[in-house]
């Protein structure tokens, strides 16, 4: 089982202390969050991205293999990658080089974005957004499994013999979730392909997903990906700690009573008797953390919100701490102990996918051909495939 | 003889509320006349004041409490409503607005509903028709043709008796007729749906739509001849 934790990057306003962060403090911040997330023993850090104020992840590929080359163990991913108003293309390209750097460490979370006046400036239209997340995927898909691709949907130009490079680290696609809370569409895509499922488990009560990821569960069945059970689940969830619960109560109010969403809304109490939203000593997030796994079944990736809001740096530091010394070690025996043994552990590392496609053979290391300034003649631009020179006059 | 469910809905904020009283003489109604032809009536009433506690979290986040909840099951389960608002600066009062802003919009398809408000003065006697008649349209409900009215001058009028005896039978005869039942068993399909969009019971899955296609490999592209600006064709 994997724990971790996921930002939105936004940059809210310290209801206690009055201050805003700049930009350039909270992504400063942001990188040793991150770190520090290493270093107290989790496993992976999550960025969404956004294109508009009060937001500063635009770039999170950018962002991400920083943080990669500053740890060791960490695995970067999304939270999300949005689907609708990237080019499939340039996903493909910069996630792809992405792995290379972080040496496989990473994957990523496909999204939609609900933020309707951002699709028009990336040429997009929000009506059609559930299309264009399900198009702009299957392409992605194609461009990190084929050499080449000719392809053409409703959205995008078309490509004709087009290469994404570079190839996939190993020649072995970046594992990817797909993130939905009400799209059965999605949880579709998701089975379909066997990729993971992500229920962000922030906003509503807990019913709104149960549904969907029993459906991803049996569709990734049906597809023959594997039994229910050993579909790929994840699930966000947000905490916040003190030693006891009325100091984390105390401590907590003033900013979810102005969080973005759900601020001047819901009483704190309310919202976390009705939410994943677990404010406590360490053994309530715990408890409330072990019932996740009743609702949902067994799952792989446990992500928690903890940066958001306007807390200090200081204080997520400190949440950090608490996360890694008194609950995600409980949290990590206790859902061991309980799993179903044809659950599995863990979502599918590199190491993982490199053998489940090649076995005990070395992996492809992709070598292309000198420059022939295009890609439409022969087979593949790469040197391992077999009519590439054929079909090449010679000089 | 059918046991029918009618659930009122009552946006009076004072206590006895004249909005309330209005939503029981009309409740009243349907019941005795419907025991007359031989149904069972069973009647639960939702005082929105009550939910007034909850009612921000539901605005803001979608986050609906106990007491909503409980609300939303009851109308899930309704055969007719009866739906009685205050009149405030000349609109129904934003407490009923809101309730039935913060419901899934396929919740009351094809439902029977009277609709019915009060008011210090009869110049909001269209609050009614003009107003509240075009929220139920939206939620695709089903109104009956007589609204009820009632300002000061009426409580004391025999013709407020009238049109409630009036309204009360229009109702019963569309509950009685199966309108909605028949609406949600035969032609479902034919109304927009969202996943979840009808109080947790709109679950269906249609995996047969060009969505599903598209969520498994497949392509929304037709065939391409019919498009001039087709590159494909040139």
């Amino acid at each position: 089982m994997q724990f971790g934790i996921m930002s939105v990057s936004d940059i809210t306003r310290d209801p206690v202390s009055g201050h805003t962060p700049s930009e350039a403090e909270r992504i400063k911040n942001i990188v040793r969050i991150a770190v520090h997330a290493e270093e107290v023993g989790l496993d992976v850090f999550a960025i969404g991205e956004h294109h508009n104020p009060p937001f500063f992840s635009s770039s999170p590929t950018t962002l991400l293999s920083h943080i990669a080359a500053l740890t060791e163990k960490l695995t970067v991913t999304t939270s999300t990658t949005l689907i609708t108003t990237n080019d499939p293309v340039r996903l493909a390209e910069e996630y792809a080089m992405l792995q290379h750097l972080a040496g496989g460490r990473m994957d990523l979370m496909l999204g939609r974005g609900n933020t309707a006046p951002v699709y028009p400036w990336f040429g997009q239209d929000i009506r059609q957004g559930l299309p264009l997340a399900l198009e702009n995927y299957n392409l992605l898909h194609r461009l990190w499994r084929e050499d080449v691709v000719d392809w053409e949907g409703q959205f995008r130009t078309p490509l004709q013999g087009f290469t994404s490079t570079p190839r996939p680290l190993d020649d072995v696609p970046p594992f990817v979730w797909h993130g939905s809370i009400r799209t059965p569409e999605i949880a579709e895509q998701a089975a379909f392909y066997g990729n993971g499922y992500f229920a962000n488990n922030i906003f509503w009560p807990k019913e709104h997903y149960q549904r969907l990821i029993k459906f991803y569960r049996q569709r990734f069945e049906h597809y023959g990906h594997g039994t229910r059970k050993q579909a790929i689940v994840g699930l966000g969830g947000q905490a916040f700690l003190a030693k006891n619960s009325q100091d984390a109560h105390d401590q907590f109010r003033p900013y979810f009573n102005e969080a973005p969403v759900y601020g001047h809304g819901p009483t704190m109490e309310d919202f976390e008797e009705m939410t994943p939203l677990s404010v406590g000593s360490p053994q309530e997030v715990i408890d409330k953390t072990l019932t996740f796994r009743e609702a949902f079944g067994d799952y792989q990736r446990q992500l928690f919100l903890v940066d958001h809001a306007g807390l200090p740096v200081d204080t997520v530091l400190q949440q950090l701490d608490l996360l890694g010394e008194h609950v995600v070690p409980v949290l990590r025996a206790e859902l061991e102990a309980r799993r179903d043994p044809e659950a599995p552990a863990n979502p599918p590392s590199h190491a993982d996918l490199i053998k489940a496609k090649y076995g005990d053979q070395a992996p492809r290391q992709p070598r292309p051909n000198a420059n022939r300034g295009d890609n439409v003649t022969g087979g593949s631009p790469y040197q391992d495939s077999e009519t590439s020179v054929e079909s090449y006059p010679t000089l | 003889m059918t046991d029918f469910r009618l659930v009122v809905v009552s946006a009076g904020v004072s206590d006895p509320s004249s909005t309330r009283l209005l939503a029981d003489r009309a409740t009243q109604r349907v019941t005795a006349l419907a025991r007359e032809r031989g149904h069972a009536v069973t009647v639960t009433t939702v005082d929105l004041r009550e939910l007034l506690q909850e009612l921000p979290a539901a605005l803001s986040s979608q986050l609906l409490g106990p007491r909503f909840t409980r609300a939303v099951d009851a109308l899930v389960a309704a055969d007719a409503i009866v739906a009685a608002a205050p009149v405030y600066k000349a609109g129904a009062s934003g407490l009923f607005t809101s309730f039935f802003q913060v419901l899934d919009n396929d919740l009351l398809i094809g439902k029977p509903v009277i609709l019915a408000a009060t008011a210090g003065t009869a110049r909001h006697a269209l609050v009614v028709d003009e107003e509240m008649r075009a929220l139920f349209a939206y939620l695709r409900a089903l109104p009956v043709p007589t609204s009820l009215f009632a300002s000061t001058e009426d409580w004391t009028d025999t013709a407020l008796g009238t049109r409630i005896d009036r309204a009360a039978r229009e109702l019963v005869l569309l509950m009685e007729s199966g309108f909605a039942r028949a609406v949600r068993d035969d032609a479902w399909g034919a109304y927009q749906h969202s996943y979840g969009s009808a109080g947790g019971t709109e679950v269906d899955i249609d995996l047969d739509s060009d969505m599903m296609r598209l969520a498994t490999g497949g392509s929304l592209r037709p065939g391409g001849e019919d498009d001039p600006f087709d590159p494909r064709r040139a």
